[in-house]
């Protein structure tokens, strides 16, 4: 069964841009293991006969038309942003990534 | 990244110890009038943020549908790189972090593109001047959305709590992107950066003869990131590769090359080693510098999208789109040039300028071939060289052209008003006619005040006169010279010619 280690759970907060502290490390690493075992077991009920699956329904080839749809203004996409700044979302400085 | 002084290898040298392995990744921005998951509409220049919508903002509860029209167009491209296209696919999330994608994660493909296993015969040039090809293997066309575009604000202070920040418009989030990659391409040698330049270029011609991109390389609607390695000669073992992106230009593609196989060259043969990692190239300087490392931040952790259901084009609709596609571009070359009378010089300069169907434009709105071709090759291109411009982005199309070229020929125009004409045309005065109209250039036809000039440069000049009635026709130059100049450059010089003739005979 897949044992998920503490470093790989460290290694997947920092991916996931997560700060955990050790004490939060050494308390979800086991949890995870635990749920990670739990999804593993449905591949033992899973037979060769039932194939895998991203999706719950059986569809193909959901479409829409190349058509032009109202969407929002400049003022109601920027209403949730905590800063704007001419007209654009203002965010912070992209640490590590100069272009 | 601070700026080093950086060694390289001369090219000859690169060579002798090292055989290159090029890659190339072309990212094509499709010309549909709406996003690839969303109703947006997706007009270049646009105010910021206008073009957005809960989807292309990764808003909580929007949900993406997939437009036909740009799998279409994904297909149509797969198919003109004599890709297979495949039978059943799924779009993935690519996670990472970085504000110009506000979901988090790109919507791309992953291990199932829709478009796989082609190639592309790339025309070269000769050693003796004959046309030769080179294949470029095609290992995948797959489907993905562009990111925003960020603004940095701000000088860097070198604190990480500086007053930087950045400006993100998410008009361009969404926008469907084809992204074509290559296999590796080996054994091109010395001619590596030609064929990058020359395949991006034929890739490019592709798209636009499809229909599916402007494929403008200064507006970014197509995008080269170039793959590089090198192997010590003959030994076939691939060395650790760097990817260099943000070139921008046809031109650029062919430096970037050449640059990063003498860097690489100078760093291995000094015995270093290359980094993986990401390059930035400069325009300007003409060099590379070093971009994010590749580490633990590009583990995408790519997944199949939950939230759309896989494309499985039918093989009707697939031979169907396959009935859509234009004459192969080597062929049309090879139909254009018997049709227009062009020298083998002729059409690889023709090509060479970018002005392939800029002329077959002209020429379809009435312009004869030659004229075409005289204007784009030499009036257009020097005017893109002086404003450092592609020929094709100056602002004057081929109608206008060929309507200039009409007034030529009905006699209204010499080629030197013509050229005023353009002068007009660029600083938007109008239509042709009202250029004409306006700045009232054309060629004045009236017999009689041309007669009276004639006469004029016949009596201000008595010496060149004589010569001329002694039989020296070829001083008939220094009379049309003084007639053109009293017409201000509005007459007609082969009819001021004639008059001198007849006059003096
Ligand atoms: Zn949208």
């Amino acid at each position: 069964m897949p044992e998920i280690t503490r470093d790989e759970v460290a290694h997947l907060a920092t991916l996931a841009r997560i700060d955990l502290s050790d004490a939060e490390l050494d308390h979800l690493a086991p949890q995870l293991s635990v749920i990670l075992d739990s999804v593993a077991s449905i591949s033992e009920v899973a037979s060769a006969d039932v194939p895998p699956t991203s999706h719950p329904l059986p569809l193909t080839n959901v479409f829409r038309e190349d058509v032009v749809v109202p969407g929002l203004t400049a003022e109601q996409a920027l209403a949730g942003a905590p800063e704007s700044e001419q007209q654009r979302f203002s965010v912070p400085r992209i640490l590590g990534d100069e272009q | 990244m601070s700026a080093q002084t950086v060694d390289l290898l001369s090219f000859e040298e690169t060579l002798e110890k090292y055989d290159p392995a090029l890659g190339l990744e072309v990212h094509v921005e499709l010309s549909t009038l709406t996003k690839m998951f969303c109703g947006c509409p997706t007009e270049f220049g646009a105010e910021p943020n206008t073009q957005v919508c809960p989807t292309c903002l990764g808003l909580p509860g929007a949900m993406p549908v997939v437009n036909r029209k740009a799998v279409e167009g994904a297909i149509r491209i797969g198919l003109a790189l004599n890709c297979q296209i495949a039978d059943w696919c799924r779009f993935a999330r690519k996670n990472y972090f970085y504000p110009d994608m506000p979901k988090n994660f790109q919507t791309s493909q992953y291990d199932e593109p829709i478009a796989f296993e082609g190639w592309m015969d790339v025309a070269l040039e000769g050693e003796d001047g004959e046309p030769e090809t080179f294949r470029v293997v095609i290992e995948r066309a797959h489907m993905e959305e562009d990111t925003g575009k960020t603004l940095h604000v701000g000088g860097a202070t070198g604190r990480i709590h500086g007053a930087d920040y950045s400006l993100v418009d998410y008009n361009r989030a969404g926008i469907p992107l084809i992204e074509i990659v290559t296999k590796p391409i080996r054994g091109a040698g010395e001619r590596a950066p030609e064929v990058a330049k020359a395949y991006v270029a034929q890739l490019r011609e592709l798209i636009v003869a499809l229909g599916v991109s402007d494929a403008r390389m200064d507006q970014g609607s197509i995008r080269a990131d170039v793959n590089l390695s090198l192997a010590p000669r003959g030994s076939n073992v691939l060395g650790t590769r760097t990817e260099t992106k943000n070139v921008n230009s046809l031109r650029s593609v062919e430096r970037a090359v050449r640059y990063e196989m003498r860097r690489h060259a100078a760093v291995l043969s000094s015995g270093g080693s290359i980094l993986q990692e990401t390059r930035h190239w400069h325009e300007d300087t003409g060099i590379t510098t070093s971009g994010r490392e590749k580490s633990d931040a590009e583990d995408y952790r790519y997944f199949p999208e939950p939230d759309l259901v896989p494309v499985a084009p039918s093989r009707e609709w697939v031979e169907e789109l396959r009935g859509t596609l234009p004459e192969n571009p080597t062929q049309k070359r090879a139909r254009l040039q018997a049709e227009w009378g062009f020298s083998d010089l002729e059409m690889r300069d023709t090509v060479g300028a970018g002005a392939l169907l800029l002329i077959e434009r002209t020429v379809a709105a009435g312009t004869a071939p030659q004229a075409a071709r005289k204007w784009w090759l030499g009036e257009m291109a020097r005017r893109a060289n002086e404003t450092g411009t592609e020929i094709d982005a100056l602002g004057v199309t081929p109608e206008q052209v060929a309507a200039v070229q009409a007034l030529v020929d009905a006699g209204t125009l010499n080629d030197k008003l013509a050229r005023q004409v353009f002068d007009g045309l660029l600083a938007g005065e109008g239509t042709p006619d009202e250029i004409v109209a306006a700045r009232g250039l054309a060629i004045v036809s009236d017999e009689g005040a041309l007669s009276a000039a004639v006469d004029h440069a016949i009596a201000a000049n008595p010496d060149v006169a004589d010569k001329i009635r002694d039989g020296k026709v070829a001083a008939a130059g220094a009379l049309i010279g003084a007639v053109m100049k009293e017409m201000r450059g509005q007459a007609d010089a082969a009819r001021v010619r004639e008059l001198i003739l007849e006059k003096l005979a």
